[in-house]
């Protein structure tokens, strides 16, 4: 069968489950609309929250990003995952034990505000927003390169899927959907790495096999039987090498940036409340914990085989293009060649295509072959001649990675609107019917403007993502952190901290972006850091500037100080009365 | 389940809080230490194919975040049954 209807019949037969489960847990209540009726098993919550992490991004870009980065792009690695340890010891259990539904109500609770309230509220929107409009764009892309159909009718048909689980089935029918497209898309990203470890290195678990000897075999594919019995990355390094690149190996950017970005990315994540959210649907406290655990297994499983499909994917992709001849490419370089994602000029006329350190439309260097990042994904299994059902497996998968991002983004999206805004300050005494009525209707909204996000791209998406998690990074992590472990931390502190750290944080990535673009690079950031690291800045501010403010404002209330009290613990806190 | 003394629950509190200090500490070591700040130096020993430094910021840190959740998990669940605090 062709590559085209295994696409199909692998989407087409996911979609169906999706669907299926959606009817089958649709809401009732806002307790099951927001939460789930905290009724997830830990696993299931774990898994579920494994694809809300995992993005189109992750999943399509991120091997192909650590591919030509190195071990520079370990700060992906470390800084998508480390956040999870910081969730299961500082959010996690406390936020289970708060109860209630959404992260702007906590802030607005925990410091008795409705100033904390907005600006929580504000933010959890744009960040919400920035994230989503990038999976409904890689939606419809998805669409386009494996199924023949244009980009925008790729949109729309992920927008009708979403509006109809998450309309119907809140985060009851998200959380059991997304359980399905993380086994889809784990499939689809192990079954083609596992299969290429196999075949240059005899090993299948490609997280050894990417740090293991060359077989005979795999020498072959590669077309230099000397390359038997070396390091496969020994082999990549001196390939790197002798094209005019940094050995794959070695770190290039400075070491402060590095430590910045991966700690920004780290405290982002903990700070972004399509991932705290998922910890309020677990039955129990200590649920909150393991399932946080389940969670980083199933996530590791493929951020740790993303370095060895890059390590694999750039090996064969040197050995298979470089000084090759055009007219003897292999079928998928011309393939993907009207894409637009693999490119040749033959700029010195030999027929020959070289590739080499530099840009391949610039005259003055010597490469010419163009290379996007995506193309290490999506057409990996092209290029290690893998069975075709192999490559409609990535479709499924890309779509499955996007389409439960974005299910989760939405949610966080309808529920600031339903229960922060219209519930919490527009109209406090209606009924649950009609929250739940305004819930619906504002995922269903959402899900509208993602799409339109998707169709009509606003050009700034990509570096948006900067954006999403500095502001998470400096404002909701230290509000979070400082309301749990510091009692004494007061409404004046929170509020003023959030407003420094975000201003500061999104007036340093507007500048370099923006306000003069011209200076962003190494020498011209403060200190070296750059925007992406820049929300641990703005976090470290957001702190220092709370503490100060709180030393000369009045304490949080009695009752607020216990209510902090009460999170610490497990069970039902009965205060004694002589604590009082 | 009730809650006992005001002291015994400080006390639990503290514990947790070194427990987390410390999961916390081997957390920075492996990921902006021996992955980020001497992984050059690291990089000198190898793992199989792997020079040491790359391999903790590719595959080291992340297998031991995992390891360090469920070590935490397993002391919490300890704890909540040393001080009665479990839910039920």
């Amino acid at each position: 069968m062709s590559i085209l209807t295994w696409t199909w019949i692998l989407t087409g037969g996911s979609f169906a489950v999706y669907i299926y489960i959606a009817y089958w847990a649709r809401a009732k209540t806002t307790g099951d609309f927001y939460v789930a009726e905290k009724a997830i098993p830990p696993m299931l919550n774990g898994m579920a929250t494994g694809a809300d992490w995992m993005s189109a991004a992750s999943f399509i870009s991120m091997a192909g990003l650590i591919s030509f980065l190195g071990r520079d792009g370990s700060y992906y690695l470390m800084g998508w995952t480390g956040g999870y340890v910081l969730l299961a010891m500082l959010f996690g259990p406390y936020l289970r034990k708060y109860g209630k539904f959404t992260i702007p109500q906590f802030i607005a609770d925990r410091y008795y505000s409705n100033t904390a309230r907005v600006i929580a509220l504000v933010c959890a929107i744009f960040v919400s927003f920035t994230y989503v409009a990038g999976q409904m764009r890689g939606v419809g892309v998805v669409f386009s390169r494996f199924m023949d159909v244009s980009i925008n009718t790729g949109v729309i048909i992920g927008m009708a899927l979403v509006f109809f689980y998450a309309t119907l089935g809140g985060m009851k029918g998200i959380t059991y959907t997304q359980v399905a497209q993380y086994c889809v898309l784990i499939t689809a990203y192990l079954v083609p790495a596992v299969f290429i470890s196999m075949q240059f290195t005899g090993n299948p678990i490609p997280q050894i096999g990417y740090g293991s000897q060359i077989t005979a075999e795999g020498a072959a594919l590669l077309g230099n039987p000397a390359d038997q019995g070396l390091y496969l990355l020994d082999v990549l390094n001196k390939l790197n090498t002798d094209l005019g690149f940094a050995a794959y190996t070695d770190g290039q950017r400075p070491m402060i940036d590095v430590f910045f970005i991966t700690m920004s990315l780290m405290i982002g994540t903990a700070g972004l409340p399509h991932i705290l959210i998922r910890f309020f649907t677990v039955p129990k406290i200590r649920d909150a914990r393991s399932s946080a655990g389940w969670a980083l297994i199933f996530i590791a499983l493929l951020y740790t085989t993303a370095p060895a499909v890059a390590a694999f994917a750039r090996t064969n992709f040197i050995k298979t293009i470089n000084n090759v001849e055009y007219a003897k490419a292999p079928s998928w370089f011309k393939n993907w060649e009207k894409t637009g994602l693999v490119g040749w000029k033959d700029k010195n006329g030999d027929g020959i295509m070289q590739l080499r350190k530099g840009k391949w439309d610039d005259p003055k260097s010597e490469n010419e072959v163009k290379i996007d990042q995506d193309i290490m994904v999506l057409a990996n299994p092209e290029i290690a001649k893998l069975p075709n059902w192999t490559v409609g497996l990535i479709g499924a998968g890309g779509l499955a990675a996007a389409l439960s991002t974005a299910a989760g983004l939405l949610l966080v999206i309808s529920s600031a609107v339903s229960h922060d805004l219209m519930k919490g300050i527009v109209k406090p005494n209606m009924s649950e019917k009609e929250e739940l009525w305004w819930a619906r209707g504002g995922a269903g909204v959402a899900v509208v403007i993602a799409g339109l996000f998707g169709i009509y791209p606003p050009g700034f998406v990509a570096q948006v993502v900067a954006f999403a998690f500095g502001l998470a990074a400096a404002s909701f992590f230290p509000a979070l952190l400082m309301g749990i472990f510091n009692k004494k931390m007061n409404k004046e502190g929170a509020v003023t901290g959030m407003i420094v750290g975000i201003v500061f944080t999104a007036g340093y990535i507007w500048w370099y972006k923006w306000g003069n673009p011209a200076a962003n690079n190494a020498a011209g950031w403060w200190m070296g850091i750059s925007p992406e690291g820049i929300g641990t800045v703005g976090a470290l501010l957001n702190f220092v500037t709370s503490w100060a403010v709180s030393k000369f404002t009045p304490e949080p209330s009695h009752e607020i100080q216990e209510l902090v009290g009460s999170l610490r613990y497990p069970g039902k806190l009965v205060v004694p009365p002589s604590s009082h | 389940m009730t809650i006992h003394a005001t002291k015994e629950l400080q006390a639990y509190w503290k514990e947790n809080l070194t427990i987390i200090s410390v999961l916390l500490g081997i957390w920075f070591v492996v990921s902006y230490v021996c992955g980020i700040m001497i992984a050059n130096q690291l990089d000198a020993y190898r793992l199989g194919g792997f020079p040491l430094g790359f391999w903790f910021a590719n595959q080291g840190s992340l297998v031991t975040f995992v390891a360090l959740i469920w070590v935490y998990v397993w002391l919490m669940d300890r704890l909540d049954e040393k001080y009665d605090v479990h839910e039920n």
